[in-house]
């Protein structure tokens, strides 16, 4: 089978979310390649939740309305989705909760009854369904037994025996064969970041909870111990950049993570280390908007917030990754960026790149090293803020002998001492403003800041930027369509930019806003989309609805 | 061991008068007293937030962090946490730390991370020159309230003692020999710290006479009681016209944010990127 797709539905608390990683593991353990979509509301139980599993020989980051199998927990997935099957009968049900109108279609499991013979609580129903799900694509049991044991820690010889009632009540609907293809680990895009953010030196890490970036909270405080990390969970998000903005102050690397109403109680402080020249690294991973909008949703409407957060003038640096290999790339070269040029950085998410679950190739990610910053060299006195050719001045820290170092909100003079003094002022701003051009020169020097894919000699270009990259890709090969992705968004790369875009006849930018960001931003640097492709609900576009709308504007 | 310069050549531009003289000149001491008992002022932090008292930090010739305002307490924690030996002493004003940033003070202290909170509580905004504050007396004139404030002020001690604080303590800023006891009792004690200066503001807000008539110190006073510390921060409350005790108003040992959150902290793995390759092949 080139490619197929299982949609899991069920009421939130059902454990859709962990179901979805055990399906997608296991497939991913066949050879092939797996995006998981996640899809569910703002609540803790109730609710209607899915996630689709997409899997391909070919590597994909984007999902399709179309499946193969769906597996209903409830009678509301059987409504909502029968629609997207291929193959009208090709559904697993639970037989005590789930009406069906042909008594031949589908194939139903009575997992109350199942469980309640081997004495298992509710929660359990999903291993159950798994169970079956695995003779229904004509798998072995035993493959499904390790993935349960990696996902699923307790209670684990209960969860094993579930599963196999469930998979001697079912039967083979389909056959999934294996390919000879070497399995990549699979994580989510937060999961990325997190790695990357390790890899770049970070020593702590401070977040308030706010979707979709909480996962990185978690996962670094599971994983803590293991890199020596200090996580945090302070009293608000101004708490958050604050404390953040004290360990980097204390020379070790930090960051911060949140979403659009968490980074507006940050700008203040986003400013502040603007001018303090602290280093800090935020993840600001978008939602829809304004105001709490849509809390578990996806959209890519803060492109220009964070270009033009915070008061007064100065340097910042964006990046929008596209999948998780860009995420765990660029987010350690988010880390050096802000310490080599003690600048903000910030790293562009949304809930699909956060949340979507894809294959990681650490080889294909690139050469990457935790840079030093510049050094103090010990001959006194220090000045935290010397005046120096690319406006970065070396770096001491408390406890240092015979360094006092002063850091200051207020404009100051080069020992951190405030100044009101007009010259002093303006030699400062001109230090702070001077490091952009070094670091453009860096980006442009050391960096694919701009990638190309799809068909390179096409006249019609597709202009994406952040999750739409990987539907891009498989849209542009399959509609031979010029691929565009600036994955450095501040300081624009104009020069890469420029060659990328060079000859084509048409650019079309697919965007998660209502307004083209992207379009804006790049009409500043005298570059123009002759259209837009937005989407602004919420949800991912999926490969058949982003297909027939370029199909749309082609005609 | 060698004297030490601890004044900066910077011009001090608070008013003739100013109560924060006192503050400046005690902590000035206190820290040649720490240094000459072996404290290394390489491992002193000074914190201060936005307003008059802030600029304390660019008189003293000690690493400092010039935060903006309401958020001194914040980075203190931080600078703390990050290295728990260096000692870390925030300055505040009573609109900074009171009014802006008390979530943050309320957190410290529920916490009891070992900073000590310094307030400069002239009672007034200076800088912006002359509104009400969190501690203003009820009909306060101010310039945003020409009728008189119309809410009675908050008594921040007592506020803290319900959040977790374990060392209270008050002063003024005409009490210099005070000032200097209870400035190193605070930074000595090991947990959330917090001392309210009564200032002096001769522009806004000159209260001189007015805690002339009612301060007086605590004598054989247990501050480890908390029931007893509780009734003697709640004598004056502000606003009343009661005597105002000053001294250490409550102490307490307990066990401090960092202690819990730096215990069993792991030390670096040798080869990070065998870790990261650990967990990625686990992720298969």
């Amino acid at each position: 089978m080139q490619e197929f797709s299982i949609l899991i539905g069920g009421k939130a608390g059902f454990g859709i979310d962990k179901s979805s990683s055990i399906i997608g593991r296991l497939l991913n353990r066949l050879g092939y390649h797996i995006y998981i979509y996640r899809d569910y509301p703002s609540l803790i139980r109730g609710g209607h939740t899915f996630s689709i599993i997409r899997t391909s020989r070919n590597r994909i980051a984007a999902h399709t309305d179309k499946v193969d199998l769906v597996i209903a927990l409830n009678q509301e997935t059987l409504n909502l989705h029968k629609n997207r099957l291929k193959q009208e009968c090709l559904f697993l049900f639970d037989s005590e909760q789930v009406k069906v109108d042909v008594k031949t279609c589908g194939l139903g499991i009575p997992l109350g009854k199942l469980l309640k013979e081997e004495n298992a609580p509710d929660i359990m129903k999903n291993t159950c369904i798994i169970g079956a799900m695995v003779k229904a694509l004509g798998l072995e049991f035993n493959i499904l037994e390790d993935v349960l044991k990696k996902e699923i820690p307790k209670e684990i010889d209960l969860n094993i025996k579930v599963a196999k009632r469930g998979f001697d009540e079912s039967k083979e609907l389909i056959k999934i064969d294996s390919i000879a293809q070497k399995s990549l680990p699979l994580l989510s895009g937060n999961q990325a970041i997190a790695l990357g953010l390790i890899k770049g030196g970070l020593k702590a890490y401070i977040s308030y909870p706010m979707t979709p970036s909480s996962p990185v909270l978690h996962y670094l405080a599971e994983i803590a111990d293991d890199f020596s990390l200090d996580v945090l969970h302070p009293e608000s998000e101004i708490g958050v950049i604050l404390m953040a903005l004290g360990y980097s102050y204390m020379g070790k690397k930090s960051a911060v993570g949140t979403s659009g109403g968490g980074f507006c109680l940050m700008t203040e402080s986003l400013s502040f280390a603007a001018m303090a020249e602290l280093p800090i690294v935020i993840i600001l991973g978008q939602r829809p908007g304004p105001s709490t909008g849509l809390p578990t949703y996806s959209a890519q409407t803060e492109l220009h917030f964070a270009l033009n957060a915070g008061q007064g003038e100065f340097v910042r640096f964006i990046v929008a990754p596209g999948d998780a290999e860009e995420a765990y790339y660029w987010s350690c070269v988010s880390m050096n960026m802000s310490w080599k040029y003690q600048i903000p950085s910030i790293i562009l998410s949304d809930k699909n790149l956060g949340e979507g679950i894809f294959n990681f190739d650490i080889s294909a990610v690139g050469e990457l090293k935790e840079e030093t910053p510049i050094l103090w060299d010990r001959k006194p006195p220090y000045k935290r803020y010397l005046f120096t050719e690319n406006g970065v001045s070396p770096l001491a820290f408390v406890t240092d002998k015979d360094a006092i170092v002063k850091v200051n909100s207020y404009e100051h003079d080069e020992l951190g001492i405030t100044t009101e003094e007009p010259k002093a002022t303006m030699l400062m701003q001109e230090k702070l403003l001077r490091k952009e051009k070094f670091l453009l020169k860096d980006i442009d020097e050391h960096f694919k800041a701009v990638n190309v894919y799809g068909d390179k000699n096409s006249k019609t270009g597709l202009l994406c930027w952040g999750s739409n990259k990987g539907i891009s890709i498989e849209l542009g090969e399959k509609l031979g369509l010029k691929v565009i992705q600036p994955v450095v968004l501040n300081p624009f790369p104009v020069r890469q930019f420029q060659n990328a875009v060079s000859g084509l006849k048409r650019l079309i930018c697919v965007e998660n806003n209502a307004t083209g960001q992207l379009a804006k931003l790049i009409k500043v640097h005298g570059f123009n989309v002759n259209e837009m492709l937005l989407k602004y609900d919420g949800r991912e576009f999926s490969i058949e609805e982003l297909e027939e709308r370029i199909k749309e504007v082609l005609k | 061991m060698n004297p030490i310069k601890l004044g900066t050549d910077t011009q001090n531009t608070w008013c003739p008068g100013c109560g924060n003289f006192a503050i400046l000149n005690a902590i000035k001491s206190v820290l040649t007293e720490l240094h000459s008992e072996g404290l290394p002022l390489e491992d002193v932090v000074l914190v201060s937030g936005i307003g008059c008292h802030a600029k304390i930090v660019d008189y003293i010739n000690v690493n400092s962090f010039y935060s903006i305002h309401g958020r001194v307490v914040p980075p203190a924690e931080a600078i703390k946490l990050a290295n728990p030996k260096v000692k870390v002493i925030g300055f505040s004003g009573d609109g900074d730390s009171y009014g802006e940033g008390i979530e943050h003070l309320i957190f410290a202290a529920k916490r009891n991370i070992d900073i000590t909170m310094i307030i400069h509580n002239n009672r007034v905004y200076g800088l912006t020159t002359g509104q009400y504050t969190p501690t203003s007396p009820l009909g306060f004139r101010g310039r945003s309230t020409p009728r008189g404030s119309m809410e009675l002020p908050f008594n921040p001690l007592e506020v803290m003692l319900a959040s977790g604080a374990t060392f209270l303590a008050r002063g003024t800023s005409h009490g210099i020999d005070l000032l200097k006891r209870i400035f190193k009792e605070a930074i000595l004690h090991k947990g959330f710290s917090l001392v309210d200066v009564l200032q002096v503001c001769v522009t806004y807000s000159n209260l001189y006479e007015y805690y002339e008539r009612r301060i007086y110190e605590l004598k054989d006073y247990n501050a480890t009681d908390y029931n007893q510390a509780s009734n003697k921060i709640r004598e004056w409350n502000y606003n009343n016209d009661a005597s105002i005790a000053l001294g250490v108003l409550y102490k307490k040992e307990m066990p401090t944010f960092e202690d819990r959150f730096l215990a069993g902290k792991t030390t670096e793995p040798k080869d990070k990127d065998l870790k990261i390759k650990q967990i990625l092949e686990e992720s298969i």
